[in-house]
């Protein structure tokens, strides 16, 4: 069954046309990668999806579950399923990593008609989600991102991720800043996460991380449009001959 | 019966409302007349029975008054107050004039106090119902009033203090604050209508926090209170002003006086939480709230800290202050003021080093919202005597929204070469990346504001007595509320 469906979708920010026209459809349980070069629209994607303010649709429509997300806040979205793991992850001082998650997880179990989580059972929650991405205890009780590494912080974004179950999760380039260890780990934990009831779209420059999560489907983008589609062959191509084949120069984003 | 709670009419309603009762000299009437003049300070010295040096204090105190002008140099703007168009003596309301139930509360202030979780015995008493309408409150009072009398500890309105300890008030009162201070300071020595004494003896560690027996019985301030603490040699005592939950209350402008004493070793920690009717959305109505606050740490050794959370009032100016005279003693503030709609505060608080070795550290969180205007005002002062004196001062501002203002306006005097001083400032907005990352995570706009307001006033919070940290967190999200889309 189809859990997205993004038609034609054109979007500006700041009145600058950055997506022209995207489709994709996403069926439950499915992992699409999506690749580009720089300033391709990776991220703009991402926001528009998830309904940050200032991205204006100007044609199109994205259907998340047959309803109409774009009338929709960004934490109805989030309650409904639909999670960012941010490529630049916010620090929001003084608030610890773990109040932070108990206010989100009982904000999105209220929204999904589920029982909010006492302190106890919070706590036992977070243990169990923070052992699959081997989070470090401390790192729970920190300030959400506050002086966190990078590698670190784009940890917390899978173990957030883990714990709101979401139904559809946007990684954007979850795997830079990454050790290979980290990399492991992280992506072993994404994996973990994978279900029949979760898709996935994986944001990213790198087979590397593909070679970890294996992708159903991969989509080239460039200037705002995919320009080649296909499976997880796709991306080795990429990988082999660079964006040139489609017609990219450089990878460089070039002047619409 | 009176309307519901309304959170506060303003002067001038409470005025008209009272007219009827006219000019009235008798001894035992409920109402001093209107305005100002040495008769009233006679008739409100003589409706407590008060001794005749105390008296004379207050006379000499309204004389000096009479010779000042109302201090316009803070950052707050308001409309004259005219100090002979009001009274200044009105005893208690009888029950009668109270809700009789929860039932005729306005809905609106209990929505308030579910939102901050307050049990329903609480709510009752901070709406002003009726006390023998209360259950169990009153029996509470007793049992911890019993345990203060078995530590020595001396706790009660002041009024009471002048008849069972009147060599302590005469000892202290005005000796930090003395009648000629300022403007307020001066308008309350003369008509001070009540207030508290805590005198807590040598070598007492005050059993409780006084908040808790403090919150149960002060359903009602008084308009000019005088607070007097005094923390005899090696004693500790923690004492909490006010509630979380918004006040009923009558009066438009306050102008207390709180004086703390800290003798040898001594620590006294005084948290405040300011929840006064911060006026409508367009800036109506609303408390003046023009307080003078200071406490001396006159032995070595000693301590006094200062926690204040003010989130209400239309206007306020108030600067908790710490004189160091003794050696080694520490002057702490930490505070969070926060101001929405049209708001405005212009608070901080000066540390004068006059003892060796002391130190002092200044927390301040200014919040504005809306077209809250926000000032923090600071006095650092080292005298020449002040050998290594040290402090360190941090003022954040955070910003929501476009029409508000933060200014920070501190002054150092320093005549001792080896002072060390530390300032550290910064101004910041809630940014759209914080926001949209909550909202992303499933909080909504006011969650997202509230969550991020408390971690930036985090340092100061977690200075509160524990049970009052909890409901001030909660009070910054209700104050917050509607300030973002
Ligand atoms: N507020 C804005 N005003 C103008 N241009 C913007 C704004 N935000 C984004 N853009 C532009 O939109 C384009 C797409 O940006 P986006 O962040 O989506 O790229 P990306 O594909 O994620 O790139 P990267 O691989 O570097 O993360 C860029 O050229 C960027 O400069
Ligand atoms: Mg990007």
């Amino acid at each position: 069954m189809t859990l997205l469906s993004v038609k034609d979708l054109h979007v500006s920010v700041d009145g600058k046309q950055i997506l022209n026209g995207i489709n994709l459809e996403i069926g439950e349980g499915e992992i699409h990668a999506v690749m580009g070069p720089n300033g391709s629209g990776k991220s703009t994607l991402s926001y528009v999806l998830s309904g940050r303010e200032g991205y204006t649709v100007t044609k199109g429509e994205i259907l998340f579950k047959g309803e109409n997300v774009l009338e929709m806040e960004p934490n109805e979205r989030a309650g409904a399923g639909i999670y960012l793991a941010f490529q630049y992850p916010v620090e929001i001082p003084g608030v610890s990593n773990l109040t932070f998650l108990k206010t989100a997880v009982n904000a999105v179990r209220n929204a999904r008609g589920q029982e909010e989580l006492d302190a106890i059972n919070f706590l036992k929650y977070a243990r169990e989600k923070g052992q699959i991405l081997e989070m470090k205890d401390e790192l729970l009780k920190r300030p959400v991102n506050v002086g966190f590494s990078g590698g670190e912080k784009k940890r917390n974004e899978i173990f957030q991720m883990a714990m709101l179950e979401p139904t559809l999760a946007i990684l954007d380039e979850t795997d830079s800043g990454l050790d290979i260890d980290a990399l492991r780990i992280v992506s072993e934990g994404v994996n973990k996460l994978r279900s029949t009831e979760r898709s996935m779209i994986v944001i990213t420059h790198y087979q590397r991380l593909l070679d970890h999560i294996v992708p159903d489907f991969v989509h080239v983008l460039a200037q705002g449009k995919f320009v080649a589609e296909g499976g997880k062959e796709l991306a080795l191509e990429l990988e082999k001959d660079g964006y040139a084949k489609f017609g990219i120069e450089d990878g460089a984003p070039q002047a619409a | 019966m009176t309307p519901p709670a309304e959170t506060a009419p303003i002067f001038e309603e409470a005025a008209k409302r009272e007219y009827e009762y006219g000019f009235i000299t008798d001894i035992d009437s409920e109402f001093a007349p209107k305005g100002l003049n040495e008769d009233i300070v006679r008739f409100i010295s003589g409706k407590k029975g008060e001794p005749e040096w105390l008296l004379e204090w207050r006379l000499t105190a309204y004389r000096h008054w009479l010779t000042m002008q109302e201090p316009k140099w803070a950052f707050v703007n308001y409309p004259n107050i005219d100090f002979q168009d009001a009274y200044y003596y009105a005893a208690p309301k009888n029950d009668e004039n109270k809700p009789q139930s929860l039932d005729e509360v306005d809905p609106k202030l209990l929505e308030t106090y579910e939102k901050l979780g307050i049990p329903l015995a609480e709510q009752a008493v901070l709406a002003g119902v009726a006390v023998d309408a209360v259950f169990d409150s009153v029996s509470v009072a007793t049992t911890f009033k019993e345990k203060l009398t078995d530590a020595g500890v001396v706790f009660c309105p002041i009024s009471e203090a002048v008849q069972t300890h009147p060599e302590l008030v005469k000892k202290y009162l005005g000796t930090v604050i003395p009648y000629t201070d300022n403007f307020y300071a001066s308008l309350n020595s003369a008509v001070f209508s009540d207030g508290t004494f805590v005198y807590v003896p040598k070598g007492v560690r005050c059993p409780m926090e006084l908040s808790t027996y403090f919150r149960i019985n002060a359903a009602n301030t008084g308009q000019f209170e005088r607070t007097l603490i005094v923390a005899d040699e090696g004693s500790y005592v923690s004492y909490l002003e006010g509630c979380t939950a918004p006040m009923r209350d009558e009066n438009q402008l306050h102008a207390a006086v709180v004086e703390l004493i800290a003798l040898g070793d001594a620590e006294i920690k005084y948290s405040t939480v300011q929840n006064w009717y911060p006026g409508d959305e367009e800036g109506k109505g609303g408390i003046y709230n023009f307080v003078t606050k200071r406490g001396v740490c006159r032995g070595n050794n000693s301590k006094i800290s200062w926690t204040q959370v003010e989130t209400g009032s239309a206007v306020t100016w108030k600067y908790p202050s710490c004189v160091l005279e003794g050696d080694n003693s520490v002057g702490e503030f930490y505070s969070v003021a926060i101001t929405n709609n049209y708001q405005q505060a212009d608070t901080g608080t000066k540390m004068i080093h006059v003892g060796k070795n002391t130190k002092s550290t200044i927390i301040s969180k200014g919040i504005s919202a809306g077209k809250g205007q926000n000032t923090y005002r600071g006095l650092v002062k080292a005298l020449a005597g002040a050998d290594q004196a040290r402090n360190f001062t941090q003022c954040d501002s955070l910003l929501i929204g476009n029409e508000c203002g933060a200014h920070t306006v501190p002054y150092i005097e320093v005549s001792n070469p080896a002072t060390q001083v530390e300032h550290e400032a910064t101004t910041s907005k809630i940014s759209e990346d914080q926001l949209f990352y909550c909202q992303q995570r499933g909080l909504n706009a006011e969650e997202a504001v509230s969550l991020i307001v408390n971690g930036f006033c985090k340092e100061v919070l977690k200075e509160l007595p524990m049970e009052f940290a909890v409901e001030a967190q909660k009070l910054l999200g209700v104050t917050l509320e509607g300030s973002v889309g």
